[in-house]
């Protein structure tokens, strides 16, 4: 049941992930859904350097807040397209934080080098799932293939988040932000990997 | 149509801070624009290059900063509006055409976007760029939200038309690099003409045009003062006897801690948005009556300093405080947090901090050059040829991040340009072989002029131009050099090949660093002739993958495997050349391999040219994706 815009206050959602996986777009969709809701939206994103492989952050923040970016423990979303880097933005979270992460390891340099070593998945979720409110740990690339893109995983993830319903936001908005801001040519194959993100974040809470 | 250029008023877009200032030039007439790439501010040039066709907009990627203050300026001289944008040490290059305009001034509108970057985002230093403005008594506003930089773009336009001088709009990446609701004004449909008065004797900054303008300019701020004063960009909000005194994005942060806090009945907040000059009146009565003074601002005590004068010309005993003393830190971004700390410690109110969640130590991710780079395989045959003991100067842009391990072949960097002209510095004290990188854009935006200062005081180097036909780093911008454009390809405007040669080099070459046995074959006769002094230039050549398949939709056909049966597991792939898409693993039952990821692999074949054991492999249509 989506959140009634009437109680709801103020929202503050951290993604990350790495560059190449549409974090930025994502965090276009959620700041355009909630315009089109009509809700008071502000974003942050970093560009340039950051792109090359590297880490990737950015914030909405949805409601009665002014600040634009999100200071350590303030995040009530943290929005995570990468396991190793939900945990890396642990510091964003408090224990009331919602989590979604993607369960797919992208694998750093440092570890494809073999100078680190990856951790196991597993060790992660855990990691996260003791010190947040709540974890939504979804495969969200096996959702995008069933859509018919790998790539479109980023599009699942906000179909989780908006499927979970702790936004004011109404499934037409989110249609029409999709519309907006998605090429007529990938519209189809990203509103089919919205829908089942969706699903999947309506059935996390029953 | 884009949508910057949506005709109807009052539409509420969410946009970038530098889109919505690309559309408040558009509403304010700006018919000319001209600048250099530079992250925070990209979008800016990049948005106009999109639209100006279509808006009537003259557009151009200047070779540098200097040159975009010295063509708009002439513009805005000329009776047309103009803008120019630049990142914060952009303007280091401009200086110099910045301080003098400001004497001569303007006639049309020219408003100069500076974008600083606070907590270095992108960039190598964190210079608050507000100083300049203070310096070239230049009129200045700093905008908070998307919205307010797209008013303030007509606000700057307006101030610099009505007191015939370049108004500075100061944004940080927090502004820039904002996505906000933008309501959208009304487009002009009018399109003035140029016309020069010619006017030596005001326009021609011999001294004694100097002086006069010097005096005219001390005026002119004064005038700006009272402006100043009277800008609605400057309110104050709320009551009590603690007063906050800040500007830009710091003041977002400071409605947010002052709410958090509680504190919204005790607490006065001056909002400043024309900056320079100081608003001395108005800061002197929101000083009256009060205990205690904040200043929240990021960087440098800008603002603070001008307060603190401002109470000691008053003679008013209120407390200031702003940086130190655990307050508002002078390194790095604010956030709310850390002003909610500062108004805990300074107006003694309670707060309680959020508590931080540990992490473990992680694997690092850094950014890297990405699989296919022709910059990784340069790299990796300059240091075969000249080694370890070489000293490599290195310059500014995606290149720069082979000082990574395992490439590492950058050992200096100060700015644009410093590649070249500290190898000539180095050659003279040093006795290793002394090898310079630079990349094509950079190259034309400030490495030109080191060149000939090398050939003609004999510098003995080799000048690497890694020539990838684009400015990478910032977006694919185009410079003079290019060949590659969305219609295909074109002959270069300018030949890189034939400006070295101009420059007065002898030892010129040209080589495609994806032939890895000929590129090294033509460094060891360069590192030869480099026992004669002189400096040698080659040119590196080969495009930028990333660029290549977006203008060309190049697919990849061919990707490379590693042959398990050969592998001798030597990982000099790994340690030599350090290509992304090379994956170390151990199996299950301790085995070592190594892998090449072929989704990342973009088949540039450098790695099979070194090992024997990676082989081609073809590949079927639809690698590469939906987007």
């Amino acid at each position: 049941m989506t959140q009634a815009k009437e109680a709801f206050k103020a929202m503050r959602i951290f993604f990350t992930g790495v560059g190449g996986q549409g974090t930025l777009l994502a965090t276009r969709l959620v700041g355009e859904a909630a315009l089109e809701e009509g809700l008071s939206v502000a974003m942050s994103e970093i560009h340039g350097m950051a792109q090359r492989g590297g880490v990737v952050e950015s914030s909405v923040v949805v409601g009665d807040v002014f600040s634009p970016t999100i200071p350590d423990g303030e995040a009530d979303i943290l929005m995570a397209f990468e396991p190793l880097e939900a945990v890396r933005a642990l510091p964003k979270c408090n224990p009331k934080t919602m989590v979604i992460s993607s369960t797919i390891p992208l694998v750093p340099f440092t570890v494809a080098t073999g100078q680190s070593t990856y951790p196991d998945v597993e060790e992660l979720r855990k990691m996260t799932e003791e010190k947040v409110g709540r974890l939504l740990w979804v495969d969200a690339m096996a959702l995008a293939k069933q859509a018919g893109s790998d790539r479109a995983s980023n599009i699942v993830m906000v179909g989780i988040l908006a499927g979970t319903g702790c936004l004011p936001i109404s499934k037409q908005s989110w249609q029409g932000a999709l519309k907006k801001i998605l090429p007529g040519r990938i519209l189809e194959v990203n509103r089919k990997a919205f829908e089942l993100g969706f699903k999947a974040g309506e059935e996390s809470g029953k | 149509m884009h949508e910057l250029l949506t005709p109807k008023s009052g539409e509420k877009h969410l946009l970038l801070g530098n889109e919505a200032i690309v559309r408040g030039a558009l509403e304010g007439n700006v018919r000319f624009v001209a600048a250099y790439p530079g992250t925070p501010s990209s979008e800016i040039i990049d948005r106009f290059y999109q639209i100006g066709p279509d808006a009537g907009v003259y557009v151009e990627y200047s070779v540098n900063e200097k040159i975009s203050v010295e063509t708009a300026g002439a513009a805005a001289v000329s009776g047309v509006r103009s803008l120019c944008s630049m990142k914060h040490v952009g303007l280091n290059v401009a200086a110099d055409a910045f301080m003098t305009l400001a004497y001569v001034g303007v006639k049309a509108g020219m408003v100069m976007v500076v974008a600083d970057d606070p907590s270095l985002h992108s960039s190598q230093n964190e210079q608050d760029n507000r100083y300049y403005a203070k310096m070239g008594n230049v009129p200045m506003l700093e905008p908070t939200t998307p919205e307010e930089a797209r008013k303030m773009t007509l606000e700057a336009l307006k101030i610099s038309e009505t007191f015939q001088i370049p108004c500075m709009l100061r944004t940080t990446t927090r502004v820039n690099h904002c996505r906000g609701p933008v309501t959208l004004g009304d487009l002009p449909t009018d399109a003035p003409s140029g016309e020069f008065k010619k006017d030596p004797f005001n326009l021609v900054v011999i001294p004694m045009v100097g002086r006069k303008l010097r005096l005219a300019l001390l005026e002119k701020v004064a005038k700006l003062q009272e402006e100043a004063d009277r800008s609605p960009f400057n309110f104050t909000e709320g009551q009590g006897k603690w007063g906050i005194i800040t500007s830009g994005v710091s003041y977002l942060y400071v409605k947010d801690a002052v709410r958090d806090l509680g504190i919204e009945d005790k607490v006065k907040i001056l909002k400043l948005g024309f900056t320079f000059p100081h608003p001395k009146g108005l800061i002197r009565n929101f000083l009256e009556g009060l205990d205690k003074l904040l200043v929240v601002e990021e960087l440098e005590p800008f603002l603070e300093e001008a307060v603190r004068m401002t109470a000691q010309e008053a003679g008013l005993p209120v407390e200031v405080a702003g940086k130190g003393a655990q307050l508002i830190p002078r390194a790095f971004e604010l956030d709310a947090v850390k002003v909610k700390r500062a108004l805990q410690s300074f107006f003694g109110v309670s707060y309680e901090p959020p508590q931080v969640f540990a992490v473990p130590q992680l694997p690092m991710r850094p950014p890297n050059l990405c699989p296919g780079c022709p910059h990784r395989a340069t790299y990796y045959s300059v240091k075969k040829v000249f080694g370890e003991d070489a000293i490599y100067p290195s310059d500014i842009g995606c290149y720069t991040l082979g000082v990574l391990p395992p490439l590492k072949m950058a050992d200096f960097l100060i700015c644009m340009g410093s590649g070249v002209s500290s190898s000539g510095g180095f050659s003279k004290v040093l006795d290793q072989p002394v090898v310079s990188f630079i990349g094509d854009s950079t190259f034309f935006h400030s490495g030109i002029t080191g060149l000939v200062n090398a050939v003609s005081h004999d510098h003995r180097f080799l000048l690497v131009i890694m020539d990838n036909g684009t400015t990478a780093m910032t977006g694919h911008q185009p410079h003079p050099g290019i060949e590659l454009t969305p219609q295909g390809k074109i002959t270069p405007k300018v030949s890189l090949e034939n400006l070295v040669r101009g420059c007065g080099v002898e030892r010129v070459f040209t080589v495609n660093p994806l032939q890895v046995q000929k590129t090294q074959d033509v460094l060891q006769n360069l590192r030869e002739s480099m026992k004669e002094p002189g400096v040698s230039v080659l040119i590196s050549k080969s495009p930028c993958p990333l660029y290549e398949n977006r203008m060309l939709h190049k697919k990849t056909k061919v990707v490379f495997q590693v042959d398990a049966s050969s592998c001798d597991l030597c990982k000099r792939c790994l340690t030599e050349l350090g290509c992304p898409a090379f994956v170390w693993e151990r199996s299950a039952s301790g085995q070592e391999c190594i892998r090449i990821n072929e989704s990342l692999c973009s088949g540039c074949s450098v790695c099979s040219q070194i090992c024997k054991s990676i082989k081609p492999k073809r590949v079927g249509e639809g690698k590469g994706g939906n987007e």
